[in-house]
């Protein structure tokens, strides 16, 4: 049986060098990672950019095409799944539906054959305010008791690490919220070590202590969500989590504080050690909800950078706040302006002329240049198009 | 394959299939026992069909050789049964197909809110099973002989001509077909409509289709994979059938098929290399129909 | 023959059970056809498809020695001596069918299950021939299908009896049990097997106790159709049996001479049954549905 301890506190996992190709794509092209043991992390990311791989492989449920995992400083490469201290919350639950929930929570201490393990399963049933459902098959719960059944079933097992595939996917907005929650507060009382796999943003922010966003089998930024949020270093990470207002120029000036960017003939100044780079063409940003919006030309000040003139081409009202779209010519894309209504009124209207300001301590340089904005958002899905060129290829493979 | 639309489970993604050795270990004595007990046969049916008569031997003795001539010899004396054959096959399917249509519509898409009807109607289509198919046509011999209770009552109606007999017709062993597979036309059909969305009928509605061409438009291509899979199901063993044109069941003298032709070859006249090539053209022809079929059908994935 | 819709049919009702698609109330709006006239058609149609059930399962009842058309008055005396007639030939027969039919389902339905695991899950070289292999027997008339393999037998010299039935009752029962379980097969979420494996069960473990549990009732549907497409055939019986008689064939060979209403007896007893198992299964399947709603 496993070599590995089963420990009461979570390890720490690592992951070095991960490549991770499947018969025509690639799904994870390099991959390095720390998470420290008993941390809360979360990978973040659209569909398709390598997550779910990365967690299947610390699973063991696919093997790297190179590089080690190691789990509590155990390298568990060559472990087989069944043998690894790890367990997962998977995205459909998979309940076994032939089993009683109770049969399902201590179906992993039967086969480790501890001691009583219907005990620890009902134990680990009461965690989740499930115990009274214990009798049950999985196809009589709600979609919201599963998922606290599949928690519970694999916390029972005490794993180094628990490993969480969408697991909020499948619930509604508001039960999801709820659940995050109490997924958090579990994991506080627990003390284990989560790696959650999310395409959720919001979701990776609330719960974990550190987020890692993922695109193209790569990890762009990590760090606590809030600096992730204030401090983005690529187009990626400003646009996904979050909305950005991106401009590209070529830095003209510079010095010990600052840099500026000549943006269609408007300098921006970004404070200097919140740009990325520092010369040559560079994209900039700001956080529409950091962007004011004035009705005349604001008097420069220095402290401010200020665009403008442009015309309001959109006014949205969500109700907490509403949302301008501005053209501003020169510029190219529309910028988008979140004003909190606390005021009375809206401050402009369609068609208004207006002026746009943001302090310069809010801008943010980046490390890649943005791309120019789409007309519309790509959604094409990077799984559907691989799963095509995976079966493209494998009946060429056949047909060879 | 077209069989497939009785197993209507809806698949799910699978992780991607891997080469391996458990693979083969699974898969090969099923294969081997295909491959010995059905390709292996009719490797002997070939061969068989090109034997020779042995000059000194029995009668039912025959040597190896490459007698093509049996081939044009088969044709030639039962070119009509193999024709009446594919004619009875394809006027059977085609009335099954009118029969069952209906039946499976009314099931799959009317009963829709009334499940334990459904059950019911479901469990009623599949009850001619229960008996044996011989018993069943025996009984349609006897409940339409010319004594029966049906025929006097309509030679009375005049609705008969006094002279007529239903049992010993074509027409007797075409009913005789259609009946037996109605059944088998009715599930796939059933399976592919009960799985129909409604909402795409009500669109078709919508988007101001009458009833009828919301039928011609959209619920019929969408039942088509039954349609093919029903089709096949009854034109290929109709096609091979021979009990219904048995003279003991409901045929007479000239309603012979090839089915009758290759038993009375093979059983009875020992003259095996003719019930061989009879059976190697019908399995020929088949193939080719449903070859075509399928592809015009647009169902080649069904396969 | 037709065993195979039988089969087909236990297999449907299966699959229903699969894949319980809720059954949404749908409004009733008339599509196509008028208010009554399909209702009525379908009635009609019913009562055709039944009558021949009706008249063996009475007839079954008539004091006659023959099965025929005339109703010479009411008796048990046929379901009382069902194995006296000819010596108990009808019993005999039907026990021969039984066994064959037994033995054929033992062996294709592992066959077929273990292939449709395979071709679900593995990856093979030639994957094209397998399928058309597979598929062959099914499009192959049963004519072609029962004098193939007897020509084989003649040509190597095997003597036609019990095991050249059973040999051939498999061989075509297996692709349809491909087909049924491979369904079923591919309808399990591979991640209740992930699951199985995280959750620390061996290989062997998680098939015993995840994966084979879960095809059961795939396994069981295709067992179901085997015995119905064994017990039902003759065409293919007729070629490779000898001397040996299954009930089919029983009903064949006496057809020439007039049918023992004892055949009656036992093709009713056999509807009846099968009817009842049938009615079992649906309402238990239908008290679950409800169990489970609640």
């Amino acid at each position: 049986m496993a070599h590995l301890d089963f420990a009461e506190r979570g390890a720490d996992l690592e992951l070095a060098g991960i490549h991770k190709r499947f018969p025509g794509f690639t799904a994870i092209e390099s991959l390095d990672l720390t998470i420290p043991a008993g941390s809360f992390f979360a990978l973040l990311g659209p569909s398709g950019c390598g997550k779910t791989t990365t967690l299947r492989l610390v699973a063991g449920l696919e093997e790297p095409t190179s590089g080690r995992i190691r789990i509590g400083g155990v390298d568990v490469t060559d472990v087989t799944a069944y043998r690894r201290p790890v367990n997962t919350v998977f995205q459909s639950y998979a309940l076994f539906p032939h089993l009683s929930i109770l049969e399902n929570v201590a179906f992993g201490l039967k086969r480790r054959k501890i001691a009583d393990p219907l005990g620890l399963a009902h134990e680990a049933l009461r965690l989740v305010e499930l115990d009274h459902l214990a009798g049950r098959r999985p196809a009589q719960l709600s979609g919201g008791q599963q998922q606290r059944v599949a928690l519970a079933r694999a916390i029972v097992n005490r794993p180094a690490l628990l490993l969480l595939d969408e697991p909020l996917g499948a619930l509604d907005l508001k039960l999801r919220r709820q659940m995050q929650l109490e997924l958090k507060s579990i994991q506080t009382e627990v003390g284990l070590t989560f790696l959650h796999v999310t395409h959720d943003q919001e979701e990776a922010m609330t719960m974990a202590d550190t987020v890692a966003v993922m695109n193209k089998g790569r990890i762009e930024q990590l760090g606590a969500p809030e600096e992730l949020y204030e401090l983005p270093r690529t187009a990626f990470v400003a646009t996904f989590l979050g909305q950005s207002n991106l401009f590209t120029g070529d830095v003209v000036a510079g010095n010990p504080n600052s840099i500026t960017v000549d943006v269609g003939g408007t300098a921006i100044v970004v404070p200097l050690d919140r740009a990325a780079k520092h010369t040559g063409t560079v994209s900039v940003g700001v956080r529409p909800e950091k962007v004011a919006l004035h009705r005349s030309a604001p008097a420069p000040d220095g402290e401010r950078n200020v665009l403008g003139a442009g015309r309001v081409v959109d006014v949205s009202y969500t109700g907490v706040s509403t949302q301008y779209l501005v053209e501003v010519p020169g510029i190219a894309g529309r910028l988008t302006v979140f004003a909190q209504n606390s005021g009375v009124g809206h401050s402009a209207s369609l068609g208004d002329e207006v002026w746009l300001s943001w302090r310069v301590e809010h801008g943010f340089g980046l490390a890649d240049e943005a791309e120019a904005p789409a007309r519309f958002d790509d959604d094409t899905d990077t799984t559907a198009l691989a799963a095509q060129e995976r079966a493209a290829l494998q009946t060429e493979l056949e047909e060879a | 394959m077209a069989f497939a639309a009785f197993a209507t489970a809806e698949a799910v993604p699978q992780a991607p299939k891997r080469a391996s050795r458990i693979g083969w270990f699974l898969l090969a004595p099923g294969l081997a026992y295909l491959a010995l007990f059905f390709l292996t046969p009719l490797i002997s049916l070939l061969l068989t069909s090109l034997q020779a008569p042995d000059l000194y031997g029995d009668i039912g003795a025959y040597v190896y050789a490459f007698n093509w001539q049996n081939y044009v010899d088969v044709v030639s004396e039962y070119g009509e049964h193999i024709l009446r054959s594919f004619g009875y096959a394809l006027v059977a399917t085609a009335a099954a197909l009118l029969i069952s249509y209906p039946i499976a519509y009314y099931i799959g898409v009317r009963c829709r809110s009334r499940p334990l009807l459904q059950s019911i109607l479901l469990v009623l289509v599949i009850a001619p099973f229960f008996i044996s198919f011989l018993l069943r046509t025996l009984a349609w011999k006897q409940l339409l002989s010319d004594e029966s209770f049906i025929i006097t009552s309509l030679k009375a109606l005049s609705l008969m001509a006094p002279d007529a007999h239903f049992t010993g017709t074509a027409f007797a062993v075409i009913f005789g077909l259609t009946y037996n597979f109605i059944p088998f036309m009715t599930l796939p059909i059933y399976t592919t409509l009960e799985r129909l969305d409604t909402r795409y009928l009500e669109a078709g509605a919508d988007l101001y289709g009458s009833p009828a061409t919301v039928f011609r438009k959209v619920t019929l291509p969408l039942s088509m994979p039954g349609v093919v899979a029903g089709t096949l199901l009854t034109f290929i063993p109709a096609a091979g059938d021979y009990v219904n044109a048995s003279r003991d069941f409901l045929g007479g003298t000239d309603t012979a098929m090839i089915g009758n032709v290759i038993e009375a070859n093979f059983l009875v006249l020992l003259n095996y290399p003719a019930a061989a090539a009879l059976s190697i053209i019908l399995m020929a022809v088949i193939l080719a129909i449903v070859g075509v079929y399928v592809k015009r059908a647009g169902t080649e994935d069904l396969l | 023959m037709s065993g195979v819709g039988a089969g087909a049919a236990l297999a449907n009702l299966e699959a229903e059970e699969v894949r319980p698609l809720p059954s949404k109330p749908t409004r009733t709006r008339r599509l196509g056809f008028g208010r009554w006239l399909l209702p009525v058609y379908v009635t009609i149609a019913f009562v055709f498809l039944l009558i021949p059930i009706v008249y063996t399962i009475v007839f079954s009842f008539n004091d006659s020695i023959k099965s025929n058309i005339a109703w010479r008055g009411f008796t048990l005396d046929k379901w009382a001596n069902v194995c006296v007639v000819e010596n108990g030939a009808v019993c005999e027969a039907f026990g021969n069918s039984i066994l064959i039919g037994v033995i054929s389902t033992l062996v294709a339905t592992t066959l077929g299950t273990m292939i449709a695991i395979a071709l679900v899950r593995y990856r093979f070289r030639g994957s094209g021939a397998i399928s058309l292999l597979l598929f062959l027997p099914m499009a192959t008339p049963e004519v072609v299908l029962g004098a193939g393999l007897a020509a084989q037998f003649l040509a190597v010299g095997v003597p036609k009896d019990m095991l050249t039935i059973i040999l051939a009752h498999v061989m075509f029962c297996i692709s349809f049990v491909v087909v049924t379980v491979k369904a079923r097969v591919a309808s399990l979420d591979p991640a209740l097997e992930e699951a199985g494996r995280d959750l620390y069960g061996s290989p062997v473990q998680v098939f015993w106790r995840v994966t084979f549990p879960l095809l059961m009732p795939g396994i069981l549907a295709a067992a179901l159709l085997s015995f119905a497409l064994s017990f039902d055939d003759f065409i293919i019986t007729n070629f490779n049996s000898g001397s040996v008689t299954t009930f089919p064939k029983y009903i064949y060979i006496s057809a020439t001479r007039g049918i023992p209403a004892e055949a009656n007896v036992i093709a009713s007893a056999v509807f009846l049954l099968a009817l009842v198992a049938v009615v079992v299964a649906q309402l238990g399947h239908a008290a679950r549905e409800k169990r489970l709603a609640r």
